[in-house]
């Protein structure tokens, strides 16, 4: 059963980190012109590496604080885990752990989906997605699935 | 001794290293500025030295996407001199007061053709060698909502509601909690002490709120086995919640059900 501990703090943590990589280097667009992220966009024009601060716009910010958010929220499931883990009654269930990777899930879920809808607007047609915008997409089944295992997970002993 | 001192500081300032020379011009970073303004570009320097008669300052516009550069200010030998040619023709006026080290000019009836980077360069002379500083300038029609603003409101909101929800679910647990003993205290006729025990539960709510944080979970608010079951979050325990973990558990903590 260890193992089985060791399996689901796994999955946890690599649904945290697939979320501050994807938060942080933030590559969500790239074409040939250069990388547009959640903070800057990138240019390499002729006379070099330009990066200006990301466009002022509503929508952006809203995607910024919901990565943010997702990755709180994962951190706090994961030290409320540690926490239930010592202390919960025998038979008791995680919920508390569960509810918050689910909604952390859920954040990531909700800033993915709203730049997707949102991207044609400030990034030009001919780019492409970038690997953190895949990212983000792929901590949110992970972060679903470690919600969902801890609010079915009864404590033995 | 005093002599001595002031010798030896002399004598440091005097042998000061190369890069204590160098000018270090400071000017913004970004402006924002809506169309047909007046905006006011700061450029200032610091010099180890005082400043000079020969102290001159140069504006250098650089349009957004191109690679051409040229001057629209300059200030030198105590004159000033503007853009009278160019696109800033009439526009630019030189508002700085070079003898407190401010070289700032002025730009009116600002265009969006006016986008683009100016590089201010400050020389007091002998004190020549320094990097000139760049600030960009950004037309809006309308000023956007700064960068940050929304992020941290709808950080701060939720985690607010999060911080609220908690309290008010301790609350509750302490309020019902409280309930129960004044009931079972009126039962026995003992009116008089409820004034108390309104101070001692106020004394212990604050003292509940400020050492959350240092909860993993609540234990149990003492009460009496009838007491009503709140809603399952949390079953029934008898343990309080101790933060030493205890190594000698067996590998099996859980398993899954059905």
């Amino acid at each position: 059963m260890l193992i089985l501990l060791l399996g689901i703090v796994f999955l946890h943590i690599a649904a945290l980190v697939l979320l501050f990589v994807s938060t942080i280097v933030s590559v969500w667009t790239t074409g040939e012109m250069g990388t547009s992220d959640l903070w800057r966009n990138c240019t390499v024009d002729s006379i070099g590496h330009i990066c200006n601060g990301a466009s002022t716009g509503e929508w952006i910010q809203v995607v910024q604080a919901l990565m943010i958010l997702s990755i709180i929220f994962s951190c706090l499931s994961l030290f409320l885990f540690f926490c239930q883990l010592f202390t919960l009654q025998k038979g008791g269930r995680f919920f508390i752990t569960g509810a918050f990777q689910i909604l952390a899930g859920l954040f990531v879920m909700s800033g993915a989906i709203i730049y997707t809808v949102m991207s044609p607007g400030w990034v030009p047609e001919k780019d492409t997605f970038g690997y953190s915008y895949i990212l983000a997409w792929v901590a949110f089944p992970l972060a679903l699935i470690s919600g969902l295992i801890y609010v079915i997970l009864r404590k033995r002993e | 001794m005093l002599r001595v001192l002031a010798l030896a500081a002399v004598v440091l300032l005097g042998i000061a290293p190369e890069p204590s020379q160098a000018i270090s011009i400071y000017t913004g970073w970004e402006r924002h500025a809506l169309v047909g303004s007046d905006i006011r570009l700061s450029c200032s320097f610091f010099s180890w030295r005082f400043v000079s008669d020969d102290v001159s300052f140069t504006w250098i516009y650089r349009p957004d996407g191109s690679r051409e550069t040229v001057s629209i200010a300059h200030y030198a030998g105590g004159e000033a001199y503007t853009d009278n040619k160019g696109r800033f023709k009439d526009r630019v006026e030189f508002v700085g007061n070079p003898k407190r080290r401010d070289g700032s000019i002025l730009i009116k009836n600002l265009d969006f053709s006016d986008n683009g980077t100016f590089t201010c360069d400050a020389k007091n002379p002998p004190d020549i060698v320094g990097r000139p500083s760049s600030v960009r300038l950004l037309v809006f029609e309308n000023l956007p909502i700064q960068a940050g603003v929304i992020t941290g409101a709808i950080i701060g909101v939720v985690l607010g509601l999060l911080v609220l929800i908690v309290v008010i679910y301790y609350l509750m647990r302490f309020l019902v909690a409280r309930r129960v003993f004044s009931l079972s205290v009126s039962k026995h006729g003992k009116k008089k002490k409820e004034g108390s025990q309104q101070r001692q539960a106020s004394f212990l709510l604050l003292l509940l709120i400020l050492l959350l944080p240092l909860h993993c979970l609540p234990p149990q608010p003492p009460s009496s086995p009838s007491s009503p079951r709140l809603p399952h979050m949390h079953p029934a325990r008898n343990n309080k919640c101790n933060r030493l973990p205890r190594c000698h558990h067996q590998t099996s903590f859980f398993f899954l059900e059905r």
